[in-house]
């Protein structure tokens, strides 16, 4: 019996193999070119063929060696199935097929633990899938016409203050207001969430930030973009456009120098400052740009050198939540005058609540929001084991929030952002009108949005290799090879279109239920169709 | 739906007149019930203005409850009038045993009190009396007011006139203000407590339509004030947004509307006190409603207002002559009352105004 050596890798233990038709192949070689994994390869093959090569047929065994595609087979150069090689075929002669006898979490530790981007590839189940709108307006009130009518669509940012705290008087006959009040911002209800200059391409980033200011200041949509935890170009810091933005601080200040060094040549106020505690695709650890990513442009913006850089799990400084309030919402409130609200961004965990509470408590009344990230939030780089087996699902916890808040009658004072998962199945509009039914102001999005720029990453191991550098659509590459395939104008109006059609979605969910604004805590309006659902979240099961 | 309607008169009427208003508008409501709430009380109330009138439906063990309570309290029993009903068969009504509307004097000790102190009082003294037959299952406590009286009951609205002899032309029950409805709650469970027009420390509201809004301004409300309760209705909550507005913080009536149906960014952007509307906004959010509505009530002082969800999606209209002005879902009830009125000076309120009528009958449009 002949020999094999059983430790040797072959297309069969990998998560995709590459299958390939040489006779349709024209030999053009853009496949193997265009692969930024680097996985195929040109070898010659010794094929047994019987040819005819006169004008009629005469058919003799010959011998050829021909050029053929193969899958590299080690571990530094993995198939991720992106199917770009499949994209550039001229005549189909390749593609990547999905694997299902794949050993990779076995074989792919040899250098330490799994990193990756993309979302957890484990826990993908879709609560908001198993809740129906199911209160819709029908004769005892009418519906409302989603074409027709008008709508009020906006979520506030910002600390609200309960009535008898306000600092209001009557005047003949009229309210003035006699002292002042946190800074509120009413925006639109989705915020396209933090993700940084590093994380993506600088292309890829400007993308989304033309689409947020298209759809300001063509479409009326009062879109916000938080920058990430990477700084932001000095143009834009100085530019009237900065009103469009939340500038967010992590535990790395990445790109803060720049920030505070351009505050005096400010000529328009940020949305919002978001201070990052946790993130809900990788909760307690830390931000991560591999060194592969952080080209020149990378460590000028973030004011760092050439290497890996790891966000710390913690805000050094920060031991509890009254510190946290004391110290950065205080100095960032009065960085900008007190003209701006500070929120923060927690991932979801069991103890949301707590670090909900705390802040509705605070005598300072300073957080300006809390946006809360689940387990299904994407994230550019992390430890597999981070993405797969950390984190909490958002919707309960989103909805433990807002009940504690109204069991002390406090709903309202600190506008709840939910994210992390939204938009998982491409339909962010319902997933946000559900989310706002069950106590959320507003909802966040950052995955759906670079999948609006091409990206094929998904949550069943396809691509995700944002960490790499070797994003196929240079979205998630700072090579400038890579970021050139991305058209920038195209990819900015697939998220203008996507938001206007969300829009609009958002109004068609509005409109059955009766309501001309947004319905916030309206848990009435869903059912469940899954009992341990609905009595977890407190609506009606339906079946 | 829903019909609703009131009535001010500068000359007392009896419940008839509002039977009246009502009974031609029945197409919209199903006669299931009748309910009304007077104030500024003549007949046999008229000499007892300023002491408290307790109304309240109750077996005999909840009118022995009340009695054990109030003179726990100290409240002296002044006046108390008991109707003589017309217990004919045939009549479409759930009578209660008894029906109390007994006027109560003070205790010594509450003499120099401020009336704001001691309407707190009479609203605990309620919220008291109706835990106590909540808890028997004896009875229902409606209102407990100055010169306030509440009638409900379940059954056709003329039959329960008819029972309670308010069709009577000497009917001792008189007053210049009455609001009423003549339907049960369909929506929910079939309870008194559920019938407008609801009640709290000098307010009257009753509703037409369907507040949408309905758990959001109820999780809110339970904790804003303790007189918040039962939320037997969606349209209680239309009463307790309107209490805690001018009871509690003692803005100006026309922000009840800002609180209710706040306008568009859009519009307030463009208003100059918009540093006032936002706030409002921002911080009673949860007070906002939704849904096809129209609102009448009264307030403490006599002022009648009527106003309207911010599409307008239930109708009313004002009629008045020179004694008399009506508030109405239907003009067919004005007709009834006031057929030689000039309907030209009927005014149909839009989605962006509040109505307010004082006690010289005077009429205020006023603008959101």
């Amino acid at each position: 019996m002949q020999t094999v050596k059983a430790l040797d890798l072959y297309p069969g233990d990998l998560r995709w193999i590459i299958e390939y038709d040489p006779a349709r192949c024209t030999m053009c070689g853009s496949c193997v070119a265009q692969c930024t994994q680097n996985a195929i390869e040109v070898r010659m093959m010794r094929q047994d063929l019987t040819v005819s090569r006169a004008a009629q047929p005469d058919p003799e065994p010959s011998h050829l060696a021909r050029p053929v595609i193969r899958q590299k087979t080690d571990i530094e150069h993995l198939c991720v199935g992106c199917g770009f090689c499949q994209k550039v075929c001229p005549n189909d002669a390749i593609r990547p097929v999905r694997n299902p006898d794949q050993r990779l979490p076995l074989l792919a530790r040899g250098h330490g633990p799994i990193k990756r981007g993309g979302r957890t590839e484990l826990n993908s189940q879709r609560t908001l899938d198993a809740i129906v709108v199911g209160r819709i307006s029908q004769m005892t009130d009418p519906s409302l016409d989603s074409e027709r009518h008008t709508f009020d669509v906006r979520a506030p940012l910002g600390r609200v203050l309960p009535s008898r705290e306000l600092p209001l008087k009557v005047e003949n006959g009229r309210l003035v207001k006699t002292g002042t009040t946190p800074p509120v911002n009413w925006i639109y209800p989705l915020i396209f969430s933090d993700m940084s200059i590093g994380a993506l391409s600088t292309r890829a980033w400007e993308a989304v930030a033309l689409a947020v200011a298209y759809l300001n200041e063509e479409c009326a949509l009062p879109v916000r973009m938080s920058s990430g935890e990477g700084g932001m170009p000095i143009r834009l810091l100085e530019s009237d456009q900065l009103k469009y933005f939340i500038i967010q601080i992590a535990s790395g200040h990445f790109g803060w120098d720049r920030i505070i060094k351009a505050l005096p040549r400010m000529k328009s106020d940020p949305a919002g400052v978001l201070i990052k505690i946790g993130q809900g695709a990788k909760p307690g650890d830390g931000g991560l740009l591999p060194a592969s990513k952080v080209a020149p442009h990378i460590q000028a913006i973030r004011g760092v050198p050439r290497s890996t850089l790891h966000s710390p799990p913690n805000h050094q400084g920060l031991y509890s939540i009254e510190e946290s309030v004391q110290k950065m919402h205080l100095s960032l409130n009065a960085a900008f005058g007190f003209r701006v609200p500070v929120a923060i961004k927690c991932a979801a965990s069991g103890s949301s609540v707590s670090v909900y509470n705390n802040l509705l408590r605070d005598p300072y009344k300073i957080c300006g929001g809390f946006f809360l990230d689940g387990i299904q939030g994407g994230t550019g780089a992390a430890n597999e084991v981070s993405l797969d087996h950390t984190g909490h699902p958002i919707v309960s916890k989103l909805r433990e929030c807002y009940l504690a808040a109204v069991q002390q009658g406090l709903q309202g004072q600190i506008p709840l952002w939910a994210g992390g998962g939204v938009g998982l199945t491409g339909n962010a509009a319902a997933d946000a009108f559900k989310m706002i039914c069950l106590g959320a102001n507003g909802v966040f999005c950052g995955k759906i949005l670079i999948q609006l720029l091409g990206c094929v990453g998904n949550e069943h191991g396809r691509c995700n290799s944002c960490s790499n550098g070797r994003c196929p659509n240079g979205i998630c590459s700072q090579d400038p090879r890579l970021v050139a395939r991305l058209d920038v104008d195209k990819g900015a109006q697939n998220i203008v279109d996507y938001v206007l059609a969300f829009d609009s979605e958002l109004r068609k969910l509005m409109a059955p239920v009766g309501n001309s604004s947004l319905p916030v805590g309206r848990s009435d309006a869903l059912v469940s169709t899954d009992r341990a659902i609905a009595e977890k979240l407190g609506i009606a099961y339906a079946c | 739906m829903c019909r609703i309607g009131s009535i001010k008169s500068r000359t007392p009427i009896g419940p008839s007149t509002a039977l009246e208003l009502m009974i031609p508008q029945q197409e919209g409501h199903d006669n299931s019930g009748y309910a009304m709430v007077m104030q500024d009380l003549f007949g046999v109330f008229a000499d007892f203005k300023d002491k408290p009138l307790l109304s309240a439906a109750c077996n005999a063990e909840g009118a022995a409850l009340i009695d054990e309570y109030m003179e726990e309290r100290h409240f002296s029993l002044l006046y108390s009038w008991t109707p003589r009903p017309d217990a004919r068969p045939g009549l479409d009504i759930r009578a209660m045993p008894r029906y109390l509307f007994c006027v109560y004097d003070y205790p010594p000790e509450y003499r120099d009190m401020s009336m704001e102190k001691k309407g707190e009082i009479m609203l605990d003294v309620r919220l008291a009396l109706r835990r106590l037959l909540d808890a028997r299952e004896s009875g229902y406590v409606y209102s407990f007011w100055p010169d306030v009286l509440t009638l409900k009951e379940i059954g056709d609205p003329r039959d329960i006139a008819a029972y309670f002899r308010l069709w009577d032309p000497d009917c001792p029950l008189r007053a210049r203000n009455i609001v009423t409805q003549c339907r049960q709650n369909t929506n929910y469970a079939i309870v008194r407590y559920a019938a407008h027009p609801f009640f709290l420390q000098g307010y009257t509201l009753c509703a037409n339509g369907e507040n949408t809004f309905y758990t959001k301004n109820r999780e809110f409300q339970k904790s804003l004030h303790r007189g918040y309760i039962g939320f037997e209705s969606d349209s209680q909550c239309f009463l307790y947004s309107l209490h805690y507005v001018l009871h509690e913080m003692k803005w100006p009536l026309p922000y009840y509307k800002h609180v209710i149906t706040p306008l568009p960014f859009a519009e307030i952007d463009r208003r100059e006190d918009r540093d006032v509307l936002n706030l409002i906004r921002e911080t009673l959010a949860h007070l906002e409603i939704n849904g096809p509505n129209t609102i009448i009530a009264m307030l403490p002082d006599g002022r009648m207002i009527t106003c309207c969800d911010s599409k307008k999606l239930r109708p009313v209209v004002v009629g008045r002559t020179d004694d008399m002005l009506a508030i109405s879902s239907e003009v067919c009830g004005l007709n009834a009352i006031m057929p030689d009125r000039d309907t030209s000076g009927d005014i149909y309120p839009d989605e962006r105004e509040i109505i307010v009528i004082d006690n010289e009958l005077r009429v205020q449009r006023c603008r959101q």
